[in-house]
């Protein structure tokens, strides 16, 4: 959970445009030269940082895509690397994957936590502890957390905790990440409860900006507890619901750190091979750092279409 | 964040607290604070108790609730066979650096978009928002190429903690969030302390920092987590294994160890995270929602 924002400040209204607004009008050149140097060499640091290591590393993972090193010479190749990523049929396995993956997320992952916000926000009592209760997971390093889905929750046999549950319910037991048609629904099981909590305070603090006077109209108008969220809360959280539906899918692209250790990469019958694990893949065991790049911009470029489709949506109900 | 300031909600007070809305809010908060507990405090337990199994209580139908014979040598044996010591020292020293390399060049950032407003300043603050919406997995190519071999110094990072440290810092959230905090701080104190002669780092470190203390240690808490999960990027800068981080280190030894010791040494892993949590989760859920705009 790093991005929890909106990057929109509000500025207060009259605010002044100038630094030290309150300072007499006076000001030098030699004044305003040296203030603006100030101003620079405190962010210098901070922007270095974001020239090496973001906005170059942006520049060039394009540039490494269109081309080839070998035995230490590079050369321009064009198209090649998309050509060669695009023709190995895991590529299409992996995307279908993903985007199995985001869509299963998107409903478990994206849906539930505003349900369980609405239901905590109408609690009076326990708020806190059932707040700390969700938000715990995702304090684990996620690699602690998923061996414990490994090793415990999804063990095929009956000593399984899963299993041990359907047996008990006299249900037909599973097995799990051996299965390929269960691979995709248990890493997205894993990956809800470890990072719900993020998106369930989020939503909690949005359910409490809204008015109640709207429920109190909407419950005299005969809305029942149904039509008020669909009337009430809905429209009123709408903002924050696109904007977490975005990072939800940003984040659910880069599914990685699941299949890697709940189904030792690819999976069962490469039911688990994601686009990410792809990237790993092949920038990193078959030295095709260049491959890598390409599904890199690939990637890119099917998550900035889904940016800009936020953008026209979120801009229009403006 | 607002508590329970009172305001009605989608259900009106009066109707939870009469009759049968009365009873169903108390029926509805038992089962959920019951079953919460179950999905969220559950598996932690299993994975506690489960640690000190035997593997042939483990691969007992039905599993056991509660360990027969515990065995505590697991967690003994996930710390020396892992080396956890070595491996949560190398965790705790690239969590205390992000935490000091963020806050100096991240709130030295902040302070001079938020009020010294240098020309360009907007451009550069966009061009840093802008990277919040580039996945990490997009970059971890030419940035690991990067690190192997800065550009211009051409120095080799890896092993070096400097390549956990400083691609933190480019953090536009902190940036972002650190600059609102200052947004706030009113123009007329700063424009005191200029009258009394006061230069800029002197305004930011007597007047700036000491207003800003909840919103740094937010930070600071962002800063450690984010190091303590981290699993891809330290797993590729940090290749040795007398250098790597506590998640790597296990999941390096997995493969070869059995699967109690793993978990044993899971549950160390997490164990600093969950208490930083459970000191902090007032400062952690503020930050959180500090910057969430208003539906």
């Amino acid at each position: 959970m790093a991005i929890t924002t909106v990057p929109e400040t509000p500025r207060k209204p009259g605010r002044p445009p100038s630094p030290y607004s309150a300072r007499p009008q006076r000001t030098s050149l030699g004044r305003k030269v040296r203030d603006n140097l100030t101003g620079h060499a405190f962010l210098i640091g901070a922007v270095l940082c974001f020239v090496v290591f973001s906005w170059y590393p942006m520049v060039r993972g394009i540039i490494m895509s269109f081309q080839r090193t070998r035995r230490g010479e590079t050369t321009w190749v064009g198209w090649d690397n998309y050509s060669r990523i695009i023709a190995d049929p895991s590529f299409w396995t992996a995307w279908q994957n993903t985007f199995y993956f985001t869509v299963l997320a998107l409903a478990l992952g994206y849906v539930v936590p505003f349900f369980v916000a609405i239901l905590l926000n109408e609690f009076r009592h326990a708020k806190g502890y059932l707040r700390i209760l969700v938000y715990l997971p995702v304090m684990l390093p996620p690699a602690s957390a998923l061996f414990l889905f490994k090793f415990y929750a999804y063990d095929p046999s009956e000593a399984g905790l899963f299993n041990a549950i359907l047996k008990a319910l006299h249900l037909p037991t599973s097995q799990w990440m051996q299965s390929p048609e269960m691979t995709m629904p248990a890493m997205v099981l894993a990956s809800t409860w470890m990072n719900m909590g993020g998106a369930v305070l989020i939503y909690l603090a949005s359910l409490q900006n809204i008015p109640g006077e709207l429920y109190e109209a909407a419950e005299l108008d005969g809305a029942g507890i149904w039509r008020r969220i669909v009337h009430v809360t809905i429209p009123q959280t709408r903002l924050i619901l696109a904007l977490l539906a975005m990072l939800q899918i940003v984040a659910t692209m880069q599914l990685f750190i699941e299949p890697l250790i709940l189904a030792n990469g690819a999976g069962a019958e490469d039911s688990a091979t994601s686009v990410a694990y792809l990237i790993y893949q092949h920038g990193f065991f078959q030295n095709d750092l260049n491959g890598a790049a390409a599904l890199g911009v690939i990637m890119l470029v099917v998550l900035a279409g889904f940016s800009a489709v936020y953008v026209r949506l979120t801009a229009k109900q403006d | 964040m607002a508590q329970d300031s009172g305001t009605r909600t989608l259900i009106s007070q009066s109707q939870l607290s009469r009759g049968r809305g009365r009873v169903i809010y108390w029926t509805l908060l038992v089962v959920v604070v019951a079953g919460f507990t179950l999905v969220f405090l559950g598996p932690l337990y299993w994975m506690v108790t489960g640690a000190l199994k035997s593997g042939q209580e483990i691969a007992q139908t039905p599993p056991s609730l509660f360990p027969k014979d515990p065995q505590p040598q697991n967690y003994i044996d996930a710390w020396n066979n892992l080396a956890l010591a070595k491996l949560l020292f190398n965790t705790f020293y690239y969590a205390i650096g992000a935490v000091l390399f963020q806050l100096v060049f991240d709130t030295a950032a902040a302070y001079s978009l938020s009020k010294l407003r240098p020309i360009f300043g907007n451009v550069i603050l966009a061009l840093m928002l802008g990277t919040l919406m580039i996945p990490a997995m997009v970059l971890i190519v030419p940035q690991y190429v990067t690190v192997i071999d800065l550009p211009i110094l051409h120095i080799n990072l890896l092993d070096s903690p400097f390549a956990i440290w400083l691609p933190l810092v480019a953090n536009a959230f902190n940036i972002f969030l650190l600059k609102r905090f200052f947004d706030s701080i009113p123009e007329e104190l700063m424009a005191a302390a200029l009258m009394d002669g006061a230069t800029s780092l002197r305004t930011l470190w007597s007047i700036i920092l000491p207003l800003s203390r909840p919103i740094l240690g937010v930070v600071s808490i962002f800063a450690v987590t984010a190091v303590w999960k981290d699993f891809l990027w330290p797993k590729l800068v940090m290749p040795s294994p007398e250098t790597r981080t506590v998640s790597v280190g296990i999941y390096a030894f997995a493969g070869g160890t059995p699967m109690n010791v793993v978990i044993a040494a899971s549950v160390i892993a997490a164990i600093p995270t969950v208490i930083i949590f459970l000191i902090f989760q007032r400062n952690i859920m503020s930050g959180l929602t500090t910057g969430s705009i208003k539906g």
